[in-house]
């Protein structure tokens, strides 16, 4: 195969980039929401 | 699997992720435009909260654009670079990405972050039809548009295929990341006013 090196890094960041925005936004939505229901009055109602 | 490039080798593989990186950073920045308009004569505020959203996203996958572009000029070109007309209004459309981050952010008032934000938005729309033109304007190192809305591609369809698979793949991933920051961007809004709220109404606390 040629040119590997170049390829493989070239493959490495275009899985890795998307990756960790998917992982970053996840985390993000995850920590908003757990946030949200310990004060949002409209979560505690029965 | 795609075959090597009669030329290129197996070089060309590295088309599968920055062609697709390549549309998406236009395409998100028209996104970002477009947000831009609503925010501007609507002022909605989920367009606002989209268009902060997406410039992050952008510069990411232009950054990523960017660096396959060079990972695979190196060894076809024999260069990471070149001041050709495509790469550099691509650099252009990397900083305009990071004006927006940079000018949402910059003030006290969220709400003249997102003005000062969108006029820049709308003001760098003119760069799009220059990278998209570039290789045809200019005599340019960057090849010419394979695919073309207007006529066949001239691309072997087994190398066609898996670029148009991976071009669904990433746009689906970008919408997804996108989709998630913006949700995640009205909760923190929510969370805000109700912590405001409260502060307001129990001030000795």
């Amino acid at each position: 195969m040629t040119h590997l090196a170049f390829v493989a890094v070239a493959y490495v960041l275009g899985i890795g980039i998307p990756i960790a925005y998917a992982l970053a936004a996840w985390q993000r939505v995850g920590a908003a929401r757990r946030k949200l229901a310990a004060i949002d009055p409209r979560g505690q109602r029965p | 699997m795609s075959p090597a490039d009669y030329q290129q080798g197996d070089a060309v593989r590295i088309m599968y992720v920055h062609v697709p990186s390549a549309w998406l950073a236009t395409a998100g920045y028209s996104g970002l435009a477009l947000c831009s308009v609503a925010s501007l004569i609507w002022r909605h505020p989920l367009a606002d909260l989209a268009a902060a959203e997406i410039g992050p996203v952008g510069a990411g996958f232009t950054a990523l654009c960017l660096a396959t572009g060079s990972l695979w000029g190196k060894p076809m070109w024999g260069a990471w670079w070149v001041w050709d007309a495509r790469l550099t209004s691509v650099l252009v459309l990397f900083f305009l990405y990071i004006g927006h981050i940079a000018l949402v952010r910059a003030f006290d008032d969220p709400t003249r972050g997102y003005r000062a934000g969108a006029i820049l938005a709308l003001v760098g729309v003119v760069n799009l039809p220059v990278i998209k033109f570039s290789v045809d304007w200019w005599n340019t190192l960057h090849q010419p548009a394979s695919i073309k809305l207007t006529g066949s591609a001239t691309m072997a369809p087994e190398m066609l295929w898996p670029l148009l698979i991976c071009a669904i793949g990433y746009t689906l991933a970008f919408a997804t990341i996108v989709t998630m920051r913006t949700r995640a961007a009205v909760m923190e809004r929510r969370i805000r006013g109700l912590l405001m709220a409260r502060a307001a109404s129990d001030p000795g606390a």
